[in-house]
């Protein structure tokens, strides 16, 4: 993994403050992501984590701070921001009535790939994935876990350096989440920048740093082994419990 | 977006319920309107007392029987049976011929006769009135072709532009009208949904592709299958049911894409109100499809319905394509006759698409 050096910030957040009406989503966030790191954004539900990725996406404008994704400002350069991130929910977002090719063609065709490019894409996940009982098959037909793994490598088919999972495990069982974590680490290593929220406390413990937000502020930032310590804690999962009930 | 066009179009053809939508639901309901629910009149029972019983009301019952229009369910005797023919509810209508009808005719040129409607029914019997007024002043001009004291009202318009008196020339605008609406607005708004229900909107939201080209990559493929829709729509009725379409062809169609345009741009406009589906679905259904064939003046005169209805009628804006197809196709106008209602349908379409911009911009702040 990449050490913290200067001029190697995958993301820079300063002061962030997010506001909808009186309501604080966010308050002043301060956080940088080091180029390569895998780092884990965790919260209870509504402490502010979404708001936050959608921030970062350039999904919503966030009310004052500075935000710099990828090297770029988030006020002036969105449209770069775009070319330079990828990113993938929960939902998965594949079209299921379309096969894993049409899939790849439609995607890296909104992200401008060449043709070939998109052949030699679509030839390699099928290898690395080991789909090719399915070359045929629409999407819905594929098993959950396949499908997931699709999704993570559809959302980085532009080969973008910073890529955004937004809760990717959620509904998935232990085995397919080792498996797309595994998946994950490969990426990391090739030094893409991982950004990802959870809910599942065991794979806090798989991220490089993570941060825990806590009613729109972020409580507590470090390595989980650090963390463990500071709080105490045997696991993630009771460092975090001591947070969320404050 | 060319991606998207074709990643659209796969999409809405591995989708049966779409292509039923898009082309099943057309055909069946031209044929439907056509040939079950044809609201001409055939074979109406009615009474005739006759008074005079001479010549010339003789002819005139004969011309009004052999129509078949009508047919005789009984002939009544008095003017006191009158009450009674209509109590027992079999005849919708009864014609009363006064005394000396031949001499009155011949002499001062002027004769009554007066036509008792059932009106429970008021459609039905505005148009048993219409067709009944339509042979009398027939059988005026056979008697006398340079007749001026014409005692009946012609209704010269009803029969004008439709001579045969088919009603399935004034369906099939409707009908067209009503599968661009519901292909158009309820398509667009659900697939737009749909995106955002599965989160693939999302994910194109995050990607660098432009909002404006989402809308129009998913937009495209609806214009040209709701045209093809029109298409057949016309095809059946000039087939099927002999319809002439007797004016500009080009203006008729160019009049049909920019009605698409707006039902697509309302269609977009549900969508940014609607999070799913059926939210979609149901908001296209109540919003759209039930005002616009029951306020568009297409199956019920708006002019028969409470003044406040008929207000509520004018802010649909089926009513003003359906004015503007029959100008077109039935009677054959120009642009110079319906330009008023086009530039309404464009304001409809200028405020659908700027409604749904601004509500775009507010879910992004």
């Amino acid at each position: 993994m990449a050490e913290n050096k200067s001029n190697s910030k995958a993301v820079i957040v300063k002061d962030l403050v997010k506001k909808f009406g009186s309501f604080v989503a966010n308050d002043h966030l301060n956080f940088e992501v080091d180029k390569g790191e895998i780092f884990g954004f965790l919260g209870a539900n509504g402490a502010g984590k979404t708001t936050a990725i959608k921030i970062l996406c350039g999904l919503s404008h966030p009310t004052s701070g500075e935000v710099n994704v990828a090297g770029y400002d988030i006020y002036k350069q969105r449209d770069l921001i775009k070319k330079n991130i990828g990113y993938m929910s929960q939902k998965f977002s594949l079209y299921d009535d379309l096969s894993i090719a049409e899939n790849i063609r439609f995607y890296g065709g909104i992200y401008g790939l060449s043709r070939k490019k998109i052949k030699e894409k679509t030839a390699e996940y099928i290898e690395k994935l080991g789909l090719q009982a399915y070359t045929k098959s629409m999407v819905k037909e594929l098993p959950l876990g396949f499908k997931q793994k699709l999704a993570f490598s559809v959302a980085i088919v532009h080969d973008p350096p910073i890529v955004f999972l937004d809760e990717p495990t959620g509904g998935v069982d232990p085995i397919t989440r080792r498996q797309f974590w595994e998946l994950i680490y490969k990426e990391a290593a090739k030094g893409k920048t991982i950004f990802v929220t959870t809910h599942y406390m065991d794979e806090a413990e798989y991220c490089d740093r993570v941060s825990i937000m806590v009613d729109g502020r972020i409580e507590a930032l470090d390595k989980p082994a650090i963390l463990k310590e500071t709080y105490n804690a045997e696991s993630m999962e009771e460092v975090f419990i001591q947070l969320a009930r404050g | 977006m060319k991606n998207f066009i074709i990643k659209e179009f796969l999409q809405i053809f591995r989708d049966k319920r779409s292509l039923i939508i898009l082309f099943g639901i057309p055909i069946i309901q031209v044929l439907l309107f056509g040939f079950a629910l044809k609201n001409e009149i055939r074979d109406v029972p009615i009474a005739i007392l006759d008074n005079s019983k001479d010549l010339y009301s003789q002819q005139l019952i004969t011309k009004i029987l052999s129509s078949e229009y009508f047919i005789l369910e009984e002939n009544v005797q008095s003017e006191k049976a009158i009450e009674n023919a209509f109590r027992k509810g079999k005849i919708k209508q009864l014609i009363v011929i006064e005394n000396n009808f031949t001499e009155n005719l011949e002499r001062e040129n002027r004769a009554k006769i007066q036509l008792i409607l059932d009106a429970s029914d008021p459609n039905t019997a505005g148009m048993i009135n219409s067709y009944t007024s339509a042979i009398i002043s027939n059988f005026e001009r056979e008697i006398n072709p340079s007749f001026a004291g014409v005692p009946m009202i012609i209704p010269e318009t009803q029969m004008r532009y439709n001579p045969k008196l088919d009603s399935v020339f004034m369906f099939v605008p409707g009908v067209i009208t009503i599968v661009l609406m519901l292909v158009s607005a309820m398509m667009t708004s659900i697939s737009i949904a749909r995106e955002k229900e599965l989160g693939t909107m999302e994910v194109l939201l995050v990607s660098p592709i432009k909002p404006i080209q989402i809308i129009l990559g998913k937009v495209f493929p609806y214009v040209i299958l709701s045209f093809i829709s029109a298409l057949i729509i016309l095809g059946l009725a000039f087939t099927v049911f002999e319809m002439p379409i007797v004016g500009n062809i080009p203006l008729l169609l160019a009049e049909s894409l920019l009605f698409i345009i707006m039902a697509l741009s309302l269609g977009i406009f549900i969508s940014t109100a609607a999070n799913s589906q059926q939210v979609a679905m149901l908001l296209s259904m109540f919003a759209l499809l039930l005002p616009s064939i029951l306020l568009s003046g297409f199956i019920f005169p708006l002019k028969n319905m409470p003044d406040i209805i008929q207000y509520i009628g004018y802010a649909m804006p089926p009513k003003w394509f359906v004015i503007i197809i029959k100008n077109i196709m039935i009677k054959g106008n120009g642009i110079g006759s319906v330009w008023k209602e086009t530039l309404i349908i464009l304001g409809f379409t200028v405020f659908f698409i700027g409604l749904s911009i601004k509500k775009f911009k507010i879910r992004l702040e």
